[in-house]
């Protein structure tokens, strides 16, 4: 028992760290599913509320159906793309962050 | 048809190789997983491009394979909403909870349960939705199983196919165990793919391009004001083939709030326009379900900790949302093609019906091309199998350690020796097969690709609210999270049984009789179009009740929160560099374990 909280004082235990740390990872989580939602519900709204413009002919295809069908799975990487390369970013960020705040603090 | 009485050696090959190589890499890896951890998760070291393939592998099920094409052919436009949500719930999984939970590390979800709440009462709780979705789930597997039978042998009854495929998936499981399955998986991601793709372009070169295929659908504004696209169509295209009575109209079966969602407001005989609201609703409720319910599967979240790190775990999750992006676009085309070419399916019903086109339609090139329909149709046959298969293999998977590892390793007999938890691993995948193949018999009449929606929409309600609660806010308490999973789940496990046995009850076979005394609620539905709705797709008012009892409860029960939450929530969200997780480990056992 006697080798743990040895320096639970120290920053990276800290309400501060652990604080900043959820609010980026989850700032940056909901901006992502914000602009995934807004097309996924959107489409249902623009399919009730503009039908005529949703079922205009794209080379055979409705448009709604080109969308749905075809597009939205590029749309879906390109929003994983960036949040991984992000989120990844941000880890390295935090490990730098939790290294300078521990070192503030012995000193 | 006069085809459709005999019996093709082609189809009959393809399958079986299929299934011979998968049973051969079963047995042959059950040679080299010998310790219990290696039969649990792998021994955790898989690679990044292998885990990705087996992911998806395990993930497109036969309602990927054979449920999306025949409600495409079925309701039309509705229907993408289906494999669009399948591909896009694991964003979801991605953005909130892959991550975190990879960092916490435990192998199943009431490993996690368990540990977030240091409480072996809410492992007990947890559990039961392994078994509750897991069953929901394998339901929609075994109707794939016994319809591509059925097809294969014309004349065998449809539970004979459920029970064969059933016996050889548990035995399979039962000898393998889940490094087996790994491999096995990943294979069956590319037979399916290969499956699914090369029939697709033969067909589309044969018969017109996708989109050339969906004009010739006319939808409403199209009659109004025809364009000259639909009359572009070369001479030398093959003209569509008239359609039956019970097939839905051109301009219902391509706009959006089609027979799929209107079928309740229909059925109450309300109007097009009175109708349309309760359609956007339908639709809405669908996605919830199917987003969120992504991230509740049992048998996908284990496979996140076969990943040697989180940031692996996420890179893994990118190339799965490729890998089933790809595939999802093309079983809509064979709806749509089924449509035009093979009508005759919607006058048909249980494994007679849409939800065979994907096998039967490249046998129409045969007229043609002679022997290549029959090669073709072995293909996507092959690729049924490995659909199936690998589902069931995984459920199994999932299911058996839940009773094996949980309810035998730690409730029944804690002081259990490692030999015999395998033993008794052995046993239950037969005790779950044979559930299975029961529970699999009974739902002829109903969709595939529908069942697999209410297995989405129970995980939905109950690990969603549970996994991402628990992850995100730290005022969580144990009593908090097992009430809205409870009642979340429950709920939307209620009402989904419910559709189904009402739907059943309309059945003019067998189960019909078995299911009548439900008849009753039909014409409660018809007076209440809006409760039926709900209830088929309860995830739109199930979810919030989950997450809105989570937190009333938590505050009510505030002093209750895990002493070390802090601890916990740094472990869940700080990087794996920073070494926390060793710590947590050191101090958890310290504390007497």
């Amino acid at each position: 028992m006697s080798h743990q909280n040895p320096d639970h004082d120290d920053f990276i235990h800290s309400e501060e760290f652990l604080h900043h740390l959820m609010r980026r990872q989850l700032r940056l989580s909901i901006a992502c599913a914000a602009a995934f939602l807004i097309l996924l519900f959107g489409l249902p709204l623009a399919n009730y509320f503009a039908p005529e413009l949703m079922a205009l002919r794209v080379g055979g295809f409705t448009l709604t159906w080109l969308i749905l069908g075809v597009l939205f799975f590029p749309f879906v990487w390109i929003i994983a793309r960036i949040f991984i390369t992000r989120s990844m970013a941000l880890e390295e960020a935090e490990v730098l962050l939790a290294a300078e705040g521990n070192a503030k603090r012995k000193a | 048809m006069p085809e459709a009485a005999s019996f093709d050696y082609w189809i009959l090959a393809f399958s079986a190789i299929t299934v011979i190589v998968t049973i051969w890499m079963g047995f042959r890896s059950a040679k080299t997983s010998k310790s219990a951890s290696d039969f649990f998760v792998a021994g955790r070291s898989v690679s990044v491009g292998w885990n990705a393939s087996a992911i998806s592998g395990e993930y497109l099920s036969a309602a990927s394979f054979m449920g999306i094409a025949g409600m495409v052919m079925l309701s039309g436009y509705d229907a993408l909403w289906y494999p669009v949500c399948y591909a896009c719930g694991y964003l979801f999984l991605l953005l909130f909870i892959a991550g975190p939970l990879r960092r916490f590390g435990a192998y199943t979800i009431p490993d996690f349960a368990e540990g977030r709440y240091d409480s072996p009462v809410f492992r007990k709780i947890a559990v039961c939705f392994v078994l509750f979705i897991g069953f929901f789930y394998t339901m929609p597997q075994m109707k794939g199983a016994g319809t591509t039978l059925a097809y294969i042998f014309p004349g065998l009854p449809y539970w004979v196919g459920v029970a064969v495929v059933g016996a050889v998936i548990t035995l399979n499981v039962a000898l393998g165990g889940m490094k087996g399955i790994t491999l096995v998986q990943a294979v069956q991601y590319w037979i399916k793919m290969f499956a699914i793709s090369v029939p697709v372009f033969v067909l589309l070169s044969v018969y017109g391009g996708y989109g050339k295929n969906l004009s010739l659908n006319q939808s409403a504004s199209d009659v109004a004001s025809p364009p000259a696209i639909v009359q572009t169509v070369e001479p030398g295209t093959p003209q569509r083939l008239a359609l039956p009575e019970k097939a839905p109209s051109d301009e219902s079966w391509i706009a959006p709030f089609g027979p799929l969602t209107t079928k309740a407001a229909t059925a109450a005989g309300l109007s097009a326009e009175e109708s349309k609201p309760l359609s956007l609703l339908y639709t809405f409720s669908l996605i919830v379900a199917l987003v969120c319910g992504t991230a509740g599967l049992p048998h996908i979240l284990v496979r996140f900790y076969t990943n040697p790190d989180g940031v692996a775990a996420k890179k893994t999750t990118m190339w799965v949302m490729i890998l089933i992006g790809v595939f999802y676009v093309f079983p809509p085309i064979f709806g749509v093609l089924g449509r035009n070419f093979l009508p005759e399916l919607y006058a048909a019903t249980g494994s007679k019906g849409p939800d065979k086109v994907v096998l039967e339609l490249p046998i129409l090139i045969r007229e043609k091309y002679g022997i290549l329909g029959s090669i073709l149709s072995g293909i996507t046959c092959a690729g049924a199998f490995a659909a199936f298969m690998s589902t069931f293999s995984g459920l199994l998977v999932s299911m058996t350690s839940a009773l094996a590892h949980d309810v035998y390793g730690r409730m029944l007999r804690p002081q259990s020796t490692p030999a015999q938890r395998m033993a008794m691993f052995k046993w239950c995948a037969i005790l779950i097969g044979g559930v299975s193949v029961i529970l699999g018999a009974l739902v002829e009449p109903l969709e595939i690709n529908f069942m697999v929606g209410q297995a989405f929409a129970i995980a939905a309600a109950s690990y969603f609210p549970l996994l991402f609660m628990s992850v995100w806010w730290r005022g969580m308490t144990m009593t908090g999270a097992a009430t809205g999973m409870l009642t979340g789940g429950l709920c939307a496990l209620f009402s989904a049984t419910l559709v189904n046995a009402s739907t059943l009850a309309l059945d003019k076979g067998p189960m019909g009789k078995l299911f009548s005394g439900f008849s009753g609620m039909n014409d409660f539905w018809k007076e209440h179009p809006l409760l039926r709705i709900l209830a088929e797709q309860p995830a739109i008012w199930s979810v919030p009740l989950a997450i809105g009892l989570m937190i009333v409860v938590s505050k009510a029960t505030k002093k209750t929160v895990p002493e070390n939450i802090r601890m916990k929530m740094l472990v869940l969200h700080a990087p794996e560099k920073l070494g926390l997780k060793q710590e947590y480990i050191e101090e958890q056992q310290g504390m007497g374990h």
